[in-house]
């Protein structure tokens, strides 16, 4: 199987609304910021891109503003073609009835037009609750040397609290042999969970979702998935690497907190394998007579003239002289005044922490400040 | 003939900048970095077009590659357009023969028929070498206000260093009565910057003119602008206030540098109104580690720190190992520093390496009075464990 014979599908949507609540109201969680200078997806869509896939269709259905804002024309990923390239697939309607997505299994039914006129043998769907960095070429291998219908990548762990979660049987071949759904309330089991990044041909794609919907179906994975075990030959393809699936704030924070870790790090951010993210034309970052930085993470644009300890900082984060931040994540254009202590806590984009404010959450739950408040 | 644009740019990148030694070897020295992230290019194209100029020929000549790779299709500065953009000038055939740019004014008038194609009323010509911010449609109104054939923008600098430069004499009414270029002893204090506006139809009758005298060393300070001055054309002096530096050779090119850490300099590149921009690499934020120590410095992406840095300029993807101490230095995209390595007050240039205890310059106070000066370390250079290279010192990559 070649790269230039995969379709690369983005989810940007989360399906479920309540996970990561705070971060995903008014953004896709393909937008939500990560790791100091990216964005959920830059990570599928960075892992496609190496691998040599040259058409993506990018699935989302509310709040896409940041997103379209984000990916533009798809450049920063060299996916800027005339011919092929990148596409954004916003819900659309019809004479009839609105082709909304709803759930993913409808979102995947509304772009039939789309995977029908794709010139590509096969299809490779994924998520954006998700962050690796995995070599598709080796996933490509194994599905054709399996002769697999479908191969979905699974991590084995504890269960994230993530509702249609599909978790495997896995025999020695690697062939699944059992999948129970999951509403959530398996979280924290050990256990083979999929990661959602799932490979088939994409006429077996077309056919599984047409006949789901011709049935009422309403679950991708136990519909489409689940469903069709017994008839199919579906294989799981363990991730390696660096990995995490974020099912709430408090995966969020520690998915941040792992890229300290310079083992993380090096795994994530693979010179061979790198990770592309729009381009923001920020000054260095800018480091004052009294700064004192620690174990940190610093984007372009941040000004320092205070303490900071074990934190994340993304672009353009001001911290003034004597304010003290530890364990923290603050995102872009946030600003701390003089004096102000900060522990465990997560800014959004824009939010001011004016002087000597005193706010400390705790890893297991950190304090979440709203995108331009003001503390 | 493509659209007509009512000025366009021509800049000045074809010079080797001999004075920058070993660090324009390889490359032109509007392709040398500058300021953590930026080349020295990126300032006049980025005043361009935050000045609404959208058509800008570079006109390249000694070592293009790297400046030609970096340009490219001009994505960064907003300039890949349908009509207009940047575009790459080198000397090319013709059916006369090849010949090179003999000097700034022949290198324009090889490009006539490029500039002729978008019919402009008027032309700013830039040189590539100078780091400043400035608002080039102001310019362009006052050129117009004074109905001038010729624009040329003024600074005052300090009258120790005006023998440094080309120097001008103005009437109350702003035309320029005398030139002086480089004097030894000055008798004005206003600077030429570089900066040129002319109208157009009266250039492109002065170019060729220069063109036709083959005693003329075709040089625009030399030859072009007397010959309007002579000639009794309007020059008038656009007073410039700012700041504006010649980052020509290794002292000028480390003090820039410096300025951007002190906020008296004069020079904040964090300005959403007037951005500069640049080709960036794509890497993950800078990691400070637990060991380091950062002050008074600026950082680029990509770097991973564990040493001491204070008053120093961090490119892009440099390693600073544990117990490193770098000081008043600049360090170049790519560059590590081993455990316990020193550089001090040095350039250190892309990609090389400074090996385990190595002491890379030195500061003024541990030098003998004359013996002290700025340290540069060439490209794909590596020092080796311990070695010790002193002050002033040039190590350049022997070519294999």
């Amino acid at each position: 199987m070649r790269a230039k014979n995969v379709l690369g599908i983005i989810h940007a949507q989360n399906y479920a609304p309540q996970t990561l609540a705070e971060l995903t109201s008014f953004r896709t969680f393909a937008s939500v910021p990560y790791g100091g200078r990216y964005r959920m997806i830059d990570f599928p869509l960075s892992n496609m891109v190496n691998a040599g896939i040259t058409q993506v269709g990018i699935i989302t259905e509310s709040n896409f503003q940041s997103l379209v804002d984000h990916v533009g024309s798809g450049r920063p990923w060299d996916l800027a073609r005339k011919r092929e390239g990148m596409f954004i697939l916003p819900p659309y309607n019809t004479s009839s009835a609105i082709i909304g997505h709803g759930t993913k299994l409808s979102s995947l039914y509304s772009i039939s037009d789309f995977l029908g006129k794709a010139r590509q043998e096969y299809v490779l769907i994924t998520d954006t609750n998700t962050i690796y960095n995995i070599d598709y070429k080796d996933l490509f291998k194994f599905h054709t040397e399996k002769e697999a219908d479908i191969t979905i990548v699974y991590k084995h762990g504890k269960a994230p609290a993530i509702s249609d979660l599909m978790m495997f049987a896995i025999g020695d071949d690697k062939r699944i042999n059992e999948i129970s759904v999951s509403n959530g309330n398996d979280a924290g089991a050990e256990t083979n969970y999929s990661f959602n990044i799932i490979l088939m041909r994409k006429s077996l794609l077309e056919y599984l979702v047409r006949s789901a919907i011709a049935h009422n179906a309403t679950s991708f994975e136990r519909d489409v998935i689940q469903a069709n075990l017994q008839t199919l030959k579906v294989y799981g393809y363990p991730i390696t690497g660096y990995s995490a699936m974020i099912d709430s704030l408090k995966t969020y924070y520690k998915a941040n907190i792992d890229l300290l870790d310079s083992e993380n790090r090096g795994l994530l951010f693979d010179k061979k394998k790198p990770v592309d993210t729009k381009i923001c034309d920020n000054v260095p970052a800018k480091y004052g007579l009294d700064a004192k930085v620690s174990n940190s993470l610093i984007a372009d644009g941040c000004v320092i003239e205070g303490s900071v300890e074990n934190c994340i900082l993304f672009r353009d984060v001001k911290i003034a002289r004597g304010a003290v931040i530890k364990n923290s994540i603050l995102m872009q254009g946030t600003v701390v005044g003089s004096n102000s202590t900060l522990n465990a806590v997560i800014t959004d984009k824009n939010a001011t922490i004016t002087s000597n404010k005193n706010l400390s959450g705790d890893a297991s739950y950190p304090i979440y400040i709203a995108k331009g408040a003001t503390v | 003939m493509a659209r007509k644009n009512e000025c366009i740019a021509m800049l000045l990148a074809g010079g080797q900048g001999s004075r920058l030694g070993i660090l324009t070897k390889k490359i032109a020295k509007p392709a040398v970095p500058f300021g953590g992230k930026y080349r020295i290019i990126d300032f006049p194209l980025s005043n361009c077009v935050n000045s609404g100029i959208h058509t800008v020929g570079v006109l390249t000549q000694y070592q293009p590659l790297e400046l030609n790779d970096y340009i490219g299709n001009g994505e960064p500065w907003d300039l890949d357009r349908a009509n207009g953009g940047v575009h790459i000038l080198s000397p090319y055939q013709q059916i006369e023969g090849t010949e090179w740019y003999k000097g700034t004014a022949n290198a324009i008038y090889q490009n006539i028929n490029f500039i002729d194609k978008y019919d402009p009323e008027y032309v700013a010509i830039l040189s590539g070498d100078h780091i400043y911010k400035m608002d080039y449609a102001d310019m362009l109104a006052y050129h117009k206000e004074k109905n001038a054939a010729c624009t040329i923008a003024m600074l005052e600098v300090d009258w120790e260093e005006a023998s440094r430069f080309g120097l001008m004499f103005v009437n109350e009414d702003g035309t320029i009565s005398e030139f002086e270029e480089k004097p030894a002893v000055p008798h004005s204090n206003k600077a030429s910057m570089g900066v040129y506006i002319f109208t157009w139809s009266k250039l492109r009758e002065y170019l060729i003119n220069d063109e036709a005298d083959p005693n003329s060393s075709n040089d625009f300070g030399k030859n072009v602008i007397p010959a309007m001055h002579t000639a009794g054309e309007t020059l008038v002096a656009y007073p410039f206030k700012g700041y504006w530096r010649d980052v020509g050779t290794i002292d000028s090119l480390w003090q820039a540098n410096m300025d951007l850490i002190s906020p008296e300099a004069g020079i904040d590149l964090d300005d959403p109104t007037w951005k500069i921009y640049a080709r960036s690499p794509s890497a993950p934020p800078q990691y400070i580690s637990d060991r380091a120590r950062v002050r008074n410095s600026l950082v680029a992406e990509g770097c991973e720190i564990s040493g001491d840095i204070d008053c120093s300029v961090l490119f892009a993807n440099v390693t600073v190992e544990e117990g490193a101490v770098i000081r008043d230095s600049i360090i170049m995209p790519g560059s590590v520093i081993k455990k316990n390595a020193v550089v001090q007050y040095s350039i250190v240039a892309e990609n090389s390496t400074i090996g385990e205890y190595a002491r890379v310059g030195s500061s003024e106070q541990e030098c003998e009075k004359g013996e002290w000066g700025i340290t540069v370390i060439g490209e794909n250079v590596e020092i080796e464990k311990e070695q010790i290279v002193p002050a002033k010192a040039m190590i350049a990559k022997e070519d294999a």
